[in-house]
Parts: structure tokens; sequence; C-alpha cells
């Protein structure tokens, strides 16, 4: 009997990782098949023909904008905070209701978010439908995720840690930099992955703030078009599912490729020879 | 007669006075309510290693911590009473980074940072600010050396410390704690995670040290207290019961509960 139970079991957990390995495999394979076709060099290289809607290289190059903007300005102010306070700050309500706020930010749908972008920093900063609205409002989407994981990976150091580097006679600032920082790289790059990912796949906020002009940005005060808002316009106007689908294959080359480098920069970082 | 007792007594006080290092008044601790010593008074000799015994609870970590001011870390911690090392007191100065340096610690389990031999033992002196290749290499070896592990590892002195075996670890952290060039080394419990054999070497170490160190050891081992210390001070419920030469207290105890203690009747 505890044998049997012991297989369903293990029969479930193998279905449960089928089912989910199944599903991620089934929707490349489905975009691959669906796109790969359209794939070639003019394609991406090209300039935008608002005929057939190839020529993507305008809309990777606001993608990569945003996603470097807002990680230039959500990254460090997010470590800051949550140094602030998980290493900083008096644990008591102040806190408690920081923390409150943060978890509930990261809930919020994001057209709320651009909704808000797209008031403030588009019409009361004067700043236009534009990259550098975009990029505002995603710092603030990403600010909580940042905040969170960096939280989390602190708290992951060992007290022992502190204690050993502090019985030397270090200041807590010569501890955070030399100890408790490094030895949470792993967490805090992870958080910056996630946000990635987040930047990467959002549309509805910076269909609201960059706009939709399809065009190399002149600068990143330029309104324009990200991969994510084309392939939704592309869809939405052409029907053109091929096409949605040839951008998802960019999508997805642009996140590993950003995953990779950002693991790479880390093990430099953290001198990953041992 | 008279005359000669008092001038004895003189002489031994002058002793005492220039051999104390540590000498600690009417101290008494609160973590926030909870009141965890009680006017606890001791002179530490220099160059000495004096233990401190008691049951788990008594208050022995506590009061060690107190020296090179680690409970400052605690949230709600309270002390009251002096603590004066070279007649300095050192709750009235602010600068506990001082203070560390000159206080060097061992903790209950290795804690090396995840970094390489070299870093870990050069880790103190760089966040004093010595840049000087050749005045930290020399900084390493002789803190190696002096922790008596320098040979187990001058080849591998660029990998992870982690990948030690505990009790070299605990060594690597007491040569950490030398490469400060302390005057004091404080060791909590450091051999309760390791082997017998890394224990024994602990010990060596200790009996090595004292030439140039004064110790500070809290053991809940009798038997450790008894091979490594000079003097041994019991404590109790956060008092101290009775603080005599190692040899008095173990084999002719004066307070009842100490007797019942080292005999093993409770504890």
């Amino acid at each position: 009997m505890r044998k049997f139970k012991d297989n369903v079991l293990r029969g479930l957990l193998w279905f449960s990782a089928f089912v989910t390995v199944g599903i991620l495999l089934l929707i490349v394979g489905f975009i691959f098949y669906k796109g790969f076709r359209l794939i070639n060099l003019e394609f991406i290289f090209g300039d935008y023909s608002p005929t057939d809607g190839g020529g993507i290289w305008p809309m990777i190059v606001t993608t990569v904008y945003t996603i470097v903007i807002s990680l230039v300005i959500a990254t460090p102010i997010g470590i800051l905070a949550a140094v602030y306070l998980q290493e900083y700050a008096k644990q008591g309500r102040l806190v408690k209701t920081i923390r409150f706020a943060t978890e509930s930010l990261t809930g919020i749908p994001s057209i709320i978010y651009g909704l808000f972008g797209a008031v403030f920093f588009v019409t009361t900063l004067k700043l236009g439908m534009s990259i550098i609205a975009a990029s505002l409002t995603l710092t603030i989407i990403v600010l909580p995720v940042v905040i969170r994981t960096t939280e989390e990976s602190l708290k992951t150091v060992p007290q022992t840690y502190r204690e050993g580097s502090l019985a030397l006679g270090t200041t807590k600032l010569q501890t955070l930099m030399k100890v408790i920082l490094p030895s949470s790289m792993p967490g805090i790059l992870s958080g910056i992955i996630l946000s990635m990912g987040r930047i990467v796949g959002e549309s509805a906020a910076i269909f609201l703030t960059a706009g939709t002009v399809a065009a190399m940005p002149a600068s990143i005060f330029s309104s324009a078009r990200t991969l994510t808002v084309h392939s939704y316009l592309v869809t939405q106007e052409a029907g053109d599912i091929e096409l949605a689908a040839a951008i998802g294959i960019v999508l997805i080359v642009i996140i590993l490729i950003l995953n990779f480098s950002a693991t790479f920069i880390s093990k430099k970082l953290t001198k990953a020879d041992y | 007669m008279i005359q000669e007792v008092k001038e004895e007594n003189v002489a031994l006080m002058k002793q005492s006075e220039r051999t104390s290092k540590i000498r600690v008044k009417d101290l008494s601790l609160f973590y926030g309510d909870k009141q965890a010593l009680y006017d606890v008074s001791l002179t530490i000799e220099e160059k000495k290693v004096t233990a401190l015994i008691g049951p788990s609870g008594c208050g022995k970590s506590t009061f060690l911590r107190t020296l090179n001011r680690m409970n400052d870390l605690i949230d709600g911690v309270k002390i009251n009473g002096d603590i004066l090392i070279d007649n300095e007191d050192i709750y009235k100065s602010n600068d506990v980074i001082k203070l560390r340096t000159k206080v060097g610690m061992v903790f209950q389990k290795p804690n090396l940072f995840p970094m390489s031999i070299y870093d870990n033992v050069a880790y103190g002196p760089r966040a004093q600010g010595i840049k000087n290749k050749k005045e930290l290499n020399k900084i390493v070896e002789e803190s190696l050396r002096g922790a008596a592990i320098w040979d187990e590892v001058k080849d591998r002195l660029k990998s992870s410390a982690l990948g030690l075996s505990g009790g070299q670890q605990q060594r690597v952290c007491i040569a950490r704690a030398i490469a400060m060039k302390p005057d004091v080394i404080l060791m909590d419990e450091p051999t309760s995670a390791l082997d017998p054999i890394s224990t024994l070497k602990v010990e060596e170490l200790i009996a090595q040290l004292k030439k140039e160190y004064t110790i500070v050891i809290v053991t809940h081992n009798m038997q450790q207290a008894a091979r490594v210390s000079d003097k041994t001070a019991f404590f109790l419920s956060g008092e101290i019961v009775e603080y005599d030469v190692t040899n008095n207290v173990f084999s002719n105890p004066k307070d009842q509960r100490t007797e019942d203690y080292v005999t093993g009747r409770f504890g």
C-alpha cells in the first residue's frame, strides 16, 4: 500500500513537471513553427516597411533602450532601498508599512502604471510620448521586484558573516560592501533578470507612454515602438499571426542573450574562480 | 611580622595590577527586561588563558561578548558597570572599531567568508587600509603560521576557504583574528563543532598562543577548561560563583555549587 502511494505521488510529480515543460515547449515550438519562415536579415536589420510589417530594427533598438534605461535607474535605487530596509532600518511599523507597500505594488496591473506614467511623466513633466517616459514608468514597475528579491537574498546571508566581519574591526559599510553584497549577488542578479523579463514583456504601459511611432528613435526623447507593442499592433491591425510569431522569436532570443550576459557579468563581479 | 605580611600583600597587589589586562567591575546586562548578568566582577590576567565555564544559559557567552561589544548588535541590550581593558573603559569610548581590532574573536562555528583563504586572512588588515602586497603577504603568512595551519594551506591560498575541513577552517578563523595583531583573543566555544582530533589541534594552538595573547575562552567542556586554562571562572545564572586558579576550581572548589558542577552532578 505504501509502495502504491509512493508510486502515485511520483506519477503526479512527474506529470506536473511534464505538463509545465510541455506547455513551454509547445508555445516556443508554435512560435518558431509559425514565425521562422519570416526570419531573415532583411526582416531584422532592414528599414521598417509599413506594407509587410518587416524591418524591425527600430523596435529592437527601442526595446533595448527601455531595458537599459529602466535597469540603470531601478537597480541602484532598488538595491539601496533593500539594503536600508534589511540592514539599517530599525525593524518597526514604518518598515513593515514600506514592505507591505512594495509587495502591493508588485500586484498592480501594468495598465494602471501606464495611466500614471501617461499623466505624470508624459504630461506633467512634459516628457511627451517618449522612450524616457516609458523607461521611467517601467522603472516604477520593476522597482518593487528589485527591492523584494534583493531583500530576500540579503536575508539569506548568514548572521555569522556579519558578526565575523564586524568582530574584525570593520565598519558596517565595509561589512556590507565586502561580505554581505558579494554573497547576496546571485539573488540580486535573479531579481535583475526577472525585471528584464517584466520590461521586455510589458506592452500596455509602454503603449501609453512611448506611443507607437514605427521609426528609428532619434533620441530617448522620441516616441517609438517596442517589439511587444509592434507585435500587438500587427496582430490587432493586420491579423498577421506569422509576423507576430517572428517578432516573438526575436524577443526570446533577446531575453536569452540578456540573461546569459547578466550571469556572465555577475560571475566576473564575484570572481567566480572559486 | 604584620608589617611583613602587609608588604607582601602590597607587592602581590602591585603585581596583579601590572599583569591584569581586563578588569570588570559590577557588570550587569539586560536583554530588554530580562537580566542576564548580575554584578559580575573579574580581573583577567595578561598572557594567560582564562576559561569561563557553566551550564547553558548561565551568561558566559553573553559576558564574553561584552568584552568586544558584540552585544551592541542586538537591539535592546542595556549594560551597567565598567569594563577596563588596559585601564581604558571600553564603554566610555565610542571607538568600537579600535576596540575590536584590539580584542579579536573566534566564534562557535567556523565563519570564514566565501572568499579565498588568503582573502579571508587579509580581510581585517585590508579593512584597516593596508594595501601593500608585500606587507599583506607577510601578514597572511605570519598569521597562518601563528595558527599552525600554514603548512596545510600554503599551496592553496588562492582557493576557496570553504573547501577546508571544519577543523582547518576554525584554525584559519584564528589566523584571521591574529592577523589584526590583537592583544586579546576571545573564543566562544571554539571547538564545539569540531571532531576530537581537530579539537586537540586547536587546544595545542591555544597553549602556543598564550605566549603572545591574552585568551578568554568559553567552553562547556570541563576537561578542556582543565587542559588549556590558567584560571577558571564558574558562571551560574548570570553570576560568578567562583573564580580561581584552574587547579583549585577543579580539585579544591570552595563553593558547593562549583563542586557539584565540576563533578558532573548537574549541567
